[in-house]
C-alpha cells in the first residue's frame, strides 16, 4: 500500500446522507475476481443514464469536480454491505480522502486497508465546508494527516480525531498482515490455551 | 467487575495488545462465499502465505447461483468464473465447501446454523455484513472486508477496536402475527440506520427470549441495518436444544464441558451498557418499509409520512427523495400500496418457520392477478423439509414459483431481479435504491405479510384476516 501523503486537492461535494454500498458500487459489478477496475462503475446507477451516457445532474459529473481527490459527503456514508469493492471503486476513481460526519463501521475499516483517509467532521464543520464548496465549486482543500487537519480557502479549518494505529499504518503504507505476523508467537501461545479450553473446536 | 456478554467474549479472545497496534483478537470461525473471497485468496498467493487453520472455515456458494435450471451451466460468464474460482480456491486449500450441487448448499447464514458450525462465545467472521445472524447463538459474529478475510486466513486473528455496548430490551409479549422481523424493523425505525454505529447490540427482554432460535437469527441478522456490527442474544435452553446433535456440535464429555462454558456467557446481572433502548412488544404491529432505507418504516395500520413530519432536515430530505424514488404520495394508507412481485427468502427469512407461516397464510388462496410470487428456500435442507411438510404444494397450488436455494432477489446478483418500476413485498433486509434491480421498489416485510400481499395484490393487515 502507498503511504498517504499530505496534499492540496479539489474537493467534490455529494451532499447526500446514508449513501449505501449498493449505490457506491451496484451488485452487478461484484462478480469480478480482481481488485482493480471498479472505478469505472463507481456510483453507476446515479452517474450514468440508461443509454450509458453521463447523467449531467449527478454531482460528480460536474466539470469542476473532475480531478477531485477529496469526496465531501453526508452522514452515515458507506452503510449496507461489507463489500470492499466500495473502497476499491472509490480509490480506483481517484479519491484518497472522504469527509463526512459519520461512516458505517465496516466501510470505515475497509478504507484504511486501501489507503483512503475517512475524516470524521462534526455536523457543523461538514455544513460549513459543504457551503464553501457550493459557493466555490472546484476549490481545493489541504489535508495534513500528521497534524490531523483540514484547511479550506475561506478558513473553515478544523482538526479531526483518528485512531493512532490507523494513522501510523496509513502514513507508512504498512501491511496489516505483516504486522500481525510479527506476533505469531503470541498467536501460537493463545492457540495452545484455546486447544486446552475448547478442544471440541479442534476436532 | 460485572461484564456484558460482549465484554466476556472480547476478553477471552484477546491475543495481545502490542505497543502502537490495535488489540489483536482470535477468530474461531470463518465463513465464506464466492463474492468477497477471491481477491483474498489471490492476496495470499501473491504473498506466498498459507491458511493458518483451514478447519475453521466453512464455505458456500450463494450470491451468484441461479435458483432455477440449476443443472445447466451458469449463463453469465463472469458469475460462472467467480463460482469456478471459489471451487478452485477451496480445493487448493483443502476447505470445506458446500458447492452448488452439494445437498448442503444454501445461503451461508442459513447453512452454518443447520450444521451447528457456530457456538455460543465464539468469534465468527465472514466477508458479509449479515454475519450478525449468528449472534442468535450468543456468538460475536460480524462482517469484514476482503482485506480482513485475507488477514484472518493468514493469521486467524484480526486487529480490532473495542465496540461500545447497546442493550435493546423488548419487554412484554409479541401480538399474534407480529414476528422477529417486525421487532427488528421497529427497533431500526426507532434508533435509525446509524443508531447502532460503533456498538454491539445485545437483544434482551421477554419478547426476545420468547422467540425461537430462527426468530433470534432474523433479529440479529438485521442488527447491521441498525448500524451495529453485531447483535447478540444470550444462550439459553433453546440454544442448547437447537445445537445438540448437529454435525459440528460437541458430543459426550465435550458437550458437558462446552455447556458449562456456554452457561457462563450471559451478561452479569447489573452489567452496564453504554446505551439502553427499550420497546414494548405488545405495541409492535406488522411493519412495512415505505422508503429506501430500513429506518423508513411504518406499522401496516399506518400511512406513508409527509416530509414535514420530520423535524431533522436530513431526514426530511431523505423522505422527499425516497417518496420520489418509490413513487408514493404522502398520507397513502400502507394497505393501499399495490405490489407486483413477492419475494420470500434470504438469510433474514429463508428458514423453515418462514415457509410454514407463509403457507399457513396462503392456504386455499390464490396469488392475485398480475402478481409474481417467488419462494426461494435458504438451503436445500430447508427446501427438502418444506417439501416433506407439503408447504411447497400449498404455495405452488396458489401460484407461487418454488425455486432452488440462494440469495436470489435479496441483492439480485444472480439474474432474479425487479424490472424498473416494479414494486416488491420482500422478506429480505435492504430496501436501498436499485438493490433488487435498477428502478425496482422494495418494501421490506415479514413472511406472513409477504404471503398476504401475494394473495391480495396489496399490503393487508394480517391481524384482520
Amino acid at each position: 500500500m502507498e503511504p498517504y501523503k499530505n496534499h492540496t486537492s479539489t474537493a467534490a461535494l455529494m451532499n447526500r446522507s446514508n449513501v449505501d454500498t449498493d449505490q457506491i458500487i451496484p451488485k452487478q459489478f461484484l462478480k469480478r475476481v480482481e481488485r482493480s477496475g471498479f472505478g469505472a462503475h463507481l456510483f453507476h446507477d446515479w452517474r450514468f443514464n440508461d443509454d450509458g451516457s453521463d447523467n449531467p445532474d449527478f454531482e460528480l459529473n460536474k466539470a469542476e469536480f473532475q480531478s477531485a481527490k477529496i469526496l465531501v459527503t453526508g452522514d452515515n456514508f458507506g452503510c449496507g454491505s461489507s463489500r470492499e469493492h466500495a473502497p476499491w471503486a472509490i480509490a480506483d476513481y481517484g479519491f484518497n480522502t472522504i469527509i463526512s460526519s459519520s461512516y458505517a463501521d465496516i466501510f470505515y475499516n475497509n478504507c484504511f486497508k486501501n489507503g483512503i483517509l475517512p475524516i470524521r467532521a462534526t455536523p457543523e464543520q461538514l455544513r460549513l465546508i459543504a457551503e464553501e464548496i457550493n459557493a466555490h465549486e472546484g476549490c481545493s482543500l489541504t489535508i495534513n494527516l500528521e497534524m490531523q487537519t483540514v484547511e479550506t480557502p475561506l478558513g473553515n479549518n478544523f482538526a479531526f480525531d483518528l485512531d493512532p494505529f490507523r494513522k501510523e499504518n496509513l502514513l507508512h503504507g504498512l501491511d496489516d498482515i505483516g504486522l500481525t505476523m510479527k506476533q505469531t508467537d503470541k498467536i501460537d501461545e493463545y492457540e495452545q490455551k484455546h486447544r486446552r479450553l475448547y478442544p471440541w473446536l479442534w476436532t | 467487575m460485572k461484564k456484558t456478554m460482549y465484554e466476556k467474549i472480547w476478553d477471552s479472545h484477546l491475543v495481545c495488545e502490542a505497543a502502537g497496534q490495535a488489540p489483536l483478537v482470535y477468530v474461531d470461525r470463518h465463513l465464506m462465499h464466492e463474492v468477497t473471497s477471491p481477491q483474498a485468496f489471490e492476496g495470499l498467493r501473491n504473498a506466498n502465505r498459507k491458511i493458518r487453520n483451514p478447519h475453521s472455515i466453512l464455505a458456500t456458494m450463494d450470491h451468484c447461483v441461479p435458483t432455477k435450471d440449476r443443472e445447466l451451466p451458469i449463463a453469465d460468464p463472469i458469475a460462472r468464473k467467480q463460482i469456478e474460482t471459489m471451487a478452485d480456491n477451496c480445493r487448493e486449500n483443502g476447505l470445506n465447501l458446500y458447492d452448488i450441487k452439494n445437498p448442503n448448499n444454501g445461503v451461508i447464514h442459513i447453512v452454518v446454523p443447520e450444521h451447528g458450525f457456530v457456538h455460543p462465545g465464539m468469534i465468527t467472521v465472514c466477508g458479509d455484513s449479515h454475519t450478525a445472524t449468528h449472534g442468535a447463538f450468543g456468538a460475536l459474529a460480524f462482517g469484514i472486508g476482503t482485506s480482513e478475510v485475507e488477514h484472518v486466513m493468514a493469521t486467524q486473528t484480526l486487529p480490532q477496536t473495542k465496540s461500545k455496548t447497546m442493550l435493546v430490551k423488548v419487554d412484554g409479549k409479541l401480538p399474534k402475527y407480529s414476528s422477529a422481523k417486525d421487532i427488528v424493523l421497529a427497533v431500526i425505525g426507532k434508533i435509525g440506520t446509524a443508531g447502532g454505529t460503533g456498538h454491539v447490540i445485545e437483544f434482551a427482554g421477554e419478547a426476545v427470549m420468547d422467540l425461537t432460535m430462527e426468530g433470534r437469527m432474523t433479529l440479529c441478522n438485521m442488527a447491521i441495518e441498525g448500524g451495529a456490527r453485531a447483535g447478540l442474544v444470550m444462550p439459553d435452553e433453546k440454544t442448547y436444544e437447537y445445537l445438540k446433535g448437529r454435525e459440528f456440535t460437541p458430543s459426550g464429555a465435550e458437550w458437558d464441558t462446552a455447556l458449562a462454558y456456554w452457561k457462563t456467557l450471559p451478561s452479569d446481572e447489573g452489567a452496564e451498557f453504554d446505551t439502553v433502548v427499550t420497546l414494548t412488544a405488545d405495541d409492535i404491529a406488522p411493519q412495512v418499509t415505505w422508503g429506501t432505507s430500513p429506518e423508513q418504516v411504518a406499522p401496516v395500520s399506518g400511512t406513508v409520512p409527509s416530509p414535514e413530519d420530520f423535524n431533522d432536515e436530513g431526514k426530511r430530505q431523505a423522505c422527499i427523495s425516497a417518496l420520489n424514488y418509490m413513487d408514493l404520495e404522502p398520507k397513502t394508507k400502507i394497505t393501499d400500496i399495490p405490489v407486483n412481485l413477492v419475494f420470500l427468502g434470504s438469510c433474514t427469512n429463508g428458514r423453515i418457520e418462514d415457509f410454514r407461516i407463509a403457507a399457513e397464510v396462503t392456504k386455499s388462496h390464490k396469488v392475485a392477478d398480475g402478481v409474481t410470487a417467488i419462494a426461494v428456500p435458504g438451503s436445500y435442507k430447508v427446501k427438502e423439509q418444506a417439501e416433506q411438510e407439503g408447504l411447497d404444494k400449498i404455495l405452488i397450488d396458489a401460484g407461487w414459483e418454488w425455486r432452488d436455494p440462494g440469495c436470489s432477489m435479496c441483492l439480485a446478483m444472480n439474474g432474479d431481479e425487479l424490472t424498473p418500476g416494479q414494486r416488491s413485498a420482500s422478506t429480505s433486509n435492504r430496501n436501498f435504491e436499485g438493490r433488487q434491480g435498477k428502478g425496482g421498489r422494495t418494501h421490506l416485510v415479514s413472511p406472513a405479510m409477504a404471503a398476504a400481499a401475494a394473495t391480495a395484490g396489496h399490503f393487508v393487515d394480517i391481524r384482520n384476516l
